[in-house]
């Protein structure tokens, strides 16, 4: 596999969609619009947890251009049946879209309205009465574990190993990972370091807004626009929580700005489905700014307490990570999969991991790149750097001294696969950054990371043109150049140029079932059933050559986009490129089209170091990042540009998320930023150009060795960030984000 | 409510549209006029995404009433390219990858064209600061801040001292 | 016969077993076999992603199994 050359895999073609977005056509999910169309507003609630105790909603029924009004009550009780794994519990999810008896958090959806304006549709709304009995609400993980608290779900019981309370309580699962003897290995380590970090819930801070169009036919069909990660995950819960039959939803998804995890669920569908049903009227539900922050899925605020063990010689022997995360409104925090990152990047002989899933009444948590990852990265990270500096080692040497290679037994159980932590690491090394001349009040940071890449369910059907260009069709959203990939694999295959495929992102009537575009998981999983489609497509097109020239399948080789003549045979003959194949595809056989489906295990992991200098301003506090470099395992990039694009945006958003991102609550669970203003995401005068370099070890699982890239890159940063910063002040910052306020505390502090 | 008639011109050609007082000009070229390339983001000044050019100066089209454009001059993403010609940012963003999701992008490109206008040869720093009122969140800036250099650099002449690799 | 290795977790569902052989062709033979000789399992490892031979499947059902195949249930995760 490493032997192949590549033709067009690793070249940087134009992206095919990129003329539509550069010039403003492209449609994002608010950009429909159809004849007839109503607007929707959501009412939502002003109390983070209390018992919905009545709603009328008629008083909306009488203002001018109102035409629908709905209530949870609207929507079938939601079952267990039917539960979609994959996507959560439904029960869940449906009371997450809008609640039926209890209100979770400030912002959870009450009411819906359809108007012929939004204004209609918003003084609709203000008019709907709801009596609220207010219950005090759970707003961080102490009060929601302590004996008292205040309990979210009746029913909710700890599921996991024992010890775990049996009546109803706010946690929701514990997850626990053990190996070797814990006292026995702190018993053996020469230098033992124990802190405890705290990460605040941050946003994904997609730049575009959840938005749907939903359309009813008379005959009970629906059709729904939407800015979706998964149009087959909006279909099949749509379907879960409106009780309307599957196949009679059809979701068409738009372009797509930005998602990160956020928009692999569903918000606003269900409402614009019932309220277009009722109103016989296509309905737009576009959420505000302040919406998307007050009622979509943030990531987990968490508390991890690492405690680490090492010999003198920098060998790491112990360690022990509890974490705690909060869900949110409904169970399901990612602290499985942090529980499962946390100590996979070293060899610990001892080990104990134990992570609990809490709610609190606070929006619910939705995936977020490498969800989970970087919050358990953010403390192990810090605790292995603060490691290396007690044993008086290089951190890079420390961690090559200590991480895992092929064959090496992951905490979580199974061995790993070829992967490339070790190669990140002597990248990040020898890299000029790593030895930049630092001045006064700076610092150097280091940390590594890594995400598992999801297999899961892709298909994809590539058809040829008569003029002997490809189309290539697929189930996945393109949210960062996956067009442009897909395209390179078909033009690879059949020996053409990139430009010379069409990438299609299909609905989900017209392309086979595809899941998420998420998961890190496009290039590789879809990529598989792109390259074996190709691959057949191929196959025909030496069968037609064959056919012309009147010789068996093996008299015809491919090569270079042209049927060739091999082993002997019509040895006379011109070679025949694609054109000329395609043209006569009538007489030879009828349209070339070709599908695959594959669903293959996860790609191994793909790993990342990253280096970090920071300068601290002694007057004001600010952090400023001087240097940024990720190093990371691709694989194998197929289009490097949207690979480098993947390790600079996540890399940008982990800084975000060290240096300013946080939810702000007020007492009662109130957002007090729920708007770009006072949520401070990094802005261009924020950071410095972020330099990037690619490993290639190849993923044993692919068949050009690609792993996904999109979330590893987020993992790192908060922890090298703070590595960065510790080494500039001589302070361990171990809550974030690490704010101007906390670092002047922390200097003023000698 | 009554709904005000405005008369202005969009990207060189006179317009006119019925709206509501309080409008932003967002919606209005959003809703009413079906130009549908200027994003919201925030509706609140805080994002860039909406954009345009008032009179020759760059503002967030969310932040300005639409009757306030009234016999003025508006240019929007739409009116970028001339013709065939794609406009030399739109060309860089293109070969430097400076999109992923791309939502950002009208934004940033009416941004960046407002800067070369003023300041055909900025320095990294200048750009940065320029654009900060824009935000990415998928690209880290990296790669758009390389286009809008490159561009500059390809405009005046000089070599493209900013590219790297990513051009190709 | 296939060998299921228990996280600590699990094996507090089979009596603290940690290694348990098994004669099982799939996975969900497998699955069924545990359930029926630990009952503490059932509403645990049906959920749960499983690595067979290294390979992590979220649904491996219907994973074949060799006779020396190495299994492990593993918490099941999102991406984003
Ligand atoms: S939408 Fe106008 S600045 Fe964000
Ligand atoms: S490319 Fe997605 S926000 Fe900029």
């Amino acid at each position: 596999m490493s032997e192949r050359k590549f033709k067009q895999v690793g070249t940087r073609p134009i992206r095919h969609d990129g003329l539509e977005k550069v010039t403003g056509r492209a449609n994002f999910g608010a950009d429909y619009s159809l004849p007839g169309m109503l607007q929707g507003a959501v009412l939502r609630s002003p109390h983070a947890h209390a018992k919905i105790v009545s709603i009328d909603t008629s008083p909306a029924l009488e203002v001018e251009g109102v035409k629908a009004v709905i209530s949870g009550r609207d929507f079938p009780i939601p079952t267990r049946e039917g539960d979609r794994q994959q996507y959560g519990d439904v029960p869940d999810l449906a009371n997450n879209v809008i609640a039926r008896d209890k209100v979770l958090y400030h912002g959870h959806a009450v009411a819906a309205v359809a108007a012929t304006t939004i204004e209609a549709a918003q003084r609709g709304a203000e008019k709907i009465r709801v009596e609220y009995e207010v219950l005090p609400p759970v707003l961080d993980i102490e009060s929601a574990i302590a004996p008292d608290a205040a309990i979210l779900h009746d029913d909710l019981v700890c599921q996991g190993p024992a010890p775990v309370p049996s009546s109803p309580t706010n946690v929701a699962r514990r997850t626990l990972l053990s190996g070797g003897d814990i006292e026995q290995g702190f018993a053996d380590s020469d230098v033992v370091v124990e802190r405890e970090f705290t990460t605040p819930m941050v946003h994904q801070g997609y730049i575009e807004p959840h938005a749907t169009v939903v359309e009813t036919l008379e005959n009970g069909n629906v059709t729904i626009w939407c800015c979706t990660q998964g149009p087959f995950a909006v279909r099949g819960l749509t379907a879960s929580v409106t009780g309307i039959e599957l196949s009679k939803i059809k979701v068409i998804p738009s372009e797509i700005g930005g998602g990160f995890g956020g928009k692999t669920t569903i918000y606003l569908e269900p409402l614009a489905v019932e309220l277009s049903r009722r109103s016989g009227r296509p309905v737009k539900l576009v959420m505000s700014r302040e919406e998307v922050f007050r009622a979509t899925g943030p990531t987990s605020a968490g508390r991890v307490r690492v405690k680490m063990g090492a010999r003198k010689d920098g060998r790491l022997v112990a360690a022990e990570v509890v974490m705690y995360y909060e869900a949110g409104a409904f169970p399901g925090s990612p602290v499985g999969a942090g529980c499962m990152c946390a100590l996979s990047a070293y060899c610990f002989d001892h080990f104990v991991i134990d992570g609990y899933d809490v709610v609190t009444t606070k929006p619910r948590v939705a995936a977020y790149r490498a969800p989970g990852a970087p919050i358990a990265a953010f403390g192990v990270e810090q605790v292995v750097d603060e490691v290396a500096e007690r044993l008086g080692l290089d951190p890079i040497e420390l961690r090559l001294l200590n991480a895992v290679q092929e064959n090496d037994v992951a905490p979580y159980g199974p061995k790993y696969q070829a992967i490339g932590f070790r190669e990140t690491l002597e990248e990040a090394r020898k890299h000029p950054n790593y030895s930049a001349t630092l001045g006064p009040n700076q610092g150097r940071g280091v940390a590594s990371g890594f995400w598992f890449n999801a297999g899961l369910q892709s298909s994809a059907s590539v058809h040829m043109n008569e003029d002997g260009t490809a189309i290539v069709t697929t189930g996945n959203p393109d949210i960062g150049g996956s067009r442009a990939a897909q395209a390179i694999m078909v033009a690879e295959e059949l020996g053409i140029g990139a430009e010379q495929v069409v990438p299609l992102v299909g609905d989900t009537e017209s392309a086979g079932y595809t899941d998420l575009t998420g998961g890190s998981r496009t290039a590789y999983a879809t990529g598989m059933a792109i390259i074996e489609a190709s691959q057949d497509i191929v196959r025909q097109l030496r069968e037609r050559a064959a056919k012309i020239w009147g010789v068996e399948l093996d008299g015809v080789a491919w090569e270079d986009g042209r049927a060739v003549p091999s082993n002997g045979a019509a040895s006379d003959v011109e070679p025949l490129n694609l054109a000329e194949i395609a043209a006569q595809m009538g007489a030879t056989g009828g349209p070339i089209v070709a599908q695959a489906a594959v669903s293959p295990p996860m790609a191994g992991p793909g790993f990342a170091t990253h280096l970090c200098d920071v300068e601290v301003d002694q007057e004001t506090g600010k952090v400023t990042v001087l240097r940024y470099t990720t190093v990371q395992d691709a694989g194998k990039a197929v289009h490097p540009s949207y690979v480098e694009g993947q390790m600079q945006g996540g890399a940008a958003q982990g800084i975000g998320w060290a240096l300013n991102e946080e939810y702000i609550f007020d007492e009662n669970g109130v957002v007090e930023n729920p708007g770009f203003l006072d949520y401070r995401m990094p802005v261009a005068s924020d950071l410095p150009m972020i330099d990037t370099v690619i490993v290639e070890v190849a993923n044993p699982l692919h068949p050009y060795g690609v792993r996904g890239v999109g979330e590893t890159p987020i993992v790192p940063p908060l922890a090298c960030v703070a590595n960065a910063v510790a080494a500039a002040t001589g302070k361990r910052f171990t809550d974030l984000p690490i704010s101007p306020p906390r670092v002047l505390a922390a200097i003023d502090g000698d | 409510m009554a709904r005000m008639h405005v008369e202005t011109t969009i990207n060189g050609e006179s317009a006119e549209f019925l709206c509501q007082p309080g409008e932003s000009l967002l919606d209005a070229l959003r809703n009413e006029l079906n130009l549908t390339g200027t994003k919201e983001g925030c509706n609140t000044g805080d994002c860039g995404a909406c954009s345009v050019m008032l009179d020759g100066r760059l503002v967030p089209s969310c932040m300005v009433l639409a009757p306030e454009v009234e016999g003025r001059s508006v240019g929007t993403i739409e009116g970028v390219a001339q013709g065939d010609e794609l406009h030399p940012l739109q060309q860089k963003f293109l070969e430097h990858a400076a999109l992923q999701c791309g939502i950002c992008t009208p934004g940033f490109i009416v941004a960046a064209k407002a800067l070369l206008e003023k300041n055909p040869d900025p320095t990294e720093e200048e750009a940065r600061y320029w654009l900060a009122g824009n935000l990415c969140r998928c690209t880290g800036y990296d790669k758009i801040i390389r286009a809008v250099l490159d561009t500059a650099a390809e405009m005046n002449g000089t070599n493209g001292a900013a590219t790297n690799g990513a051009a190709g | 016969m296939a060998v299921v290795v228990f996280s600590s977790a699990l094996a507090q569902h089979t009596g603290g077993a940690g290694r348990v052989e098994i004669e099982a062709a799939r996975v969900a033979d497998l699955v069924k076999a545990l359930c029926e000789r630990y009952p503490g399992l059932r509403g645990h490892i049906d959920k749960m992603a499983v690595a067979v031979d290294d390979e992590v499947h979220s649904d491996a059902r219907f994973v074949r199994l060799k006779p020396d195949s190495e299994v492990h249930f593993l918490p099941r995760i999102g991406g984003g």
